[in-house]
């Protein structure tokens, strides 16, 4: 046979833009960043303690001043949305079958944002 | 039917002849089309009426072959369950199924998918032989619904179409292949994993997967090849541990 198929070309930078749900994948993806940035600042945070507590006065200063906060904002609503994302398909890796039935999604995705919320309530009973 | 419940639709179909075309083209026909219609009816129409040398492939117009895989407006569908009402703006952009090469016009070469899915043995290994005069291998209602989601795969490959990962590694053993073995895994009459894994397991395997999920939001049958892949990297990573951890537990 004469046969002479044609390949498409896939970008290996721009392919995610061809479609919502790619984009979303993405989205969930980037809110990796955040969070290393975060455990960026916390050894930073270690630094500081580890020089003295005059430098982490300073530390502190600088957390609670404008770049400071809106650091920490953005940095909640980017794990808020990862966190979500991924508790939203607990139900696809971690199918749950009681008998004949599987338990429903829900209830899976329900109990992670139980405990989340639990726990969270405890650190920031504890933190107080 | 009268004509007033026609629609005359605007498809921009895909066109390529291996023997005179260095890429692509697109060929844009004018179809009336009958509102309960699927794209597939429509593609008929024009293989009937306006133009036989335009190649596609179908069978049962009924999705259970998943022989009709196509891009309809940039999206995997079957054509024959992509109705023709729900693109209201009259035009439909029908391209082959995407990241497989393209043979001629909408047929594509499917060999990579075939030679994945056999690599992952997509049939019962039973753990022991036995007799036939032993009996049947008996399964409960419970067991059967372990499993049963999977067997309702057509091997269509929509799922490979939206998969980016198998677009940008072509060598990713993909949805359907991986969900098929896990199909078999989970199945109380069967004893081959081990062999499974191998191939499964490898790093062109289930761990080429990021959990796009786009596999199970394309797939016609509501298989969740995504769940799927999920649940192979959890079992896989049991296996991991017990392996490194407790090399004294016999798997």
């Amino acid at each position: 046979m004469n046969s002479k198929p044609y390949v498409r070309e896939v970008s290996k930078t721009t392919w995610f833009l061809s479609h919502p749900r790619y984009q979303r994948y993405m989205a969930r993806e980037v809110t990796c960043i955040f969070i290393m940035a975060y455990t960026f600042l916390l050894i930073c945070a270690l630094g500081s303690l580890a020089d003295g507590p005059d430098a982490f006065q300073e530390f502190l200063n600088a957390l609670r001043g404008p770049w400071g906060v809106l650091f920490n904002v953005a940095v909640l609503a980017a794990t808020v949305y990862h966190s979500a994302t991924w508790f939203n398909v607990t139900p696809q890796a971690m199918p749950i079958q009681r008998g004949e039935e599987f338990v429903p999604g829900h209830l899976i995705v329900g109990a992670h944002y139980g405990v989340w919320a639990v726990v969270s309530l405890i650190i920031l009973v504890w933190g107080m | 039917m009268s004509e007033l419940q026609k629609r005359q639709i605007q498809l921009e179909v895909l066109r390529y002849n291996p023997e005179t075309d260095t890429a692509p083209r697109y060929q844009t026909y004018s179809v009336p089309c009958l509102e309960e219609w699927v794209v597939l009816d429509a593609l008929n129409y024009i293989k009937d009426h306006l133009d036989p040398t335009l190649s596609y492939r179908w069978s049962c117009h009924m999705a259970v072959c998943g022989s009709c895989g196509m891009m309809v407006n940039g999206e995997p569908k079957l054509a024959c369950k992509a109705f023709i009402h729900e693109y209201k703006e009259g035009q439909i952009k029908v391209e082959p199924i995407a990241n497989f090469p393209i043979e001629r016009d909408l047929v594509t070469s499917v060999e990579d998918f075939i030679t994945k899915l056999a690599s992952v043995k997509p049939y019962l290994i039973p753990k022991e032989d036995k007799p036939v005069s032993a009996g049947e291998f008996k399964q409960t209602p419970a067991e059967l619904k372990k499993f049963k989601q999977y067997t309702l795969c057509i091997n269509c490959m929509l799922c490979y179409a939206a998969c980016p990962q198998y677009a940008l590694v072509p060598e990713f053993l993909g949805p359907a292949a991986i969900s098929m073995a896990h199909r078999y895994n989970q199945d109380s009459r069967d004893g081959g994993r081990d062999q499974r894994q191998e191939v499964v397991a490898s790093d062109e395997g289930v761990w080429e997967c990021s959990f796009v999920g786009a596999c199970s939001e394309v797939c016609p049958k509501h298989v969740d090849p995504a769940g799927a892949l999920q649940q192979v990297k959890v079992a896989s990573t049991i296996d991991w541990y017990k392996e490194h951890l407790m090399p004294w537990m016999k798997r």
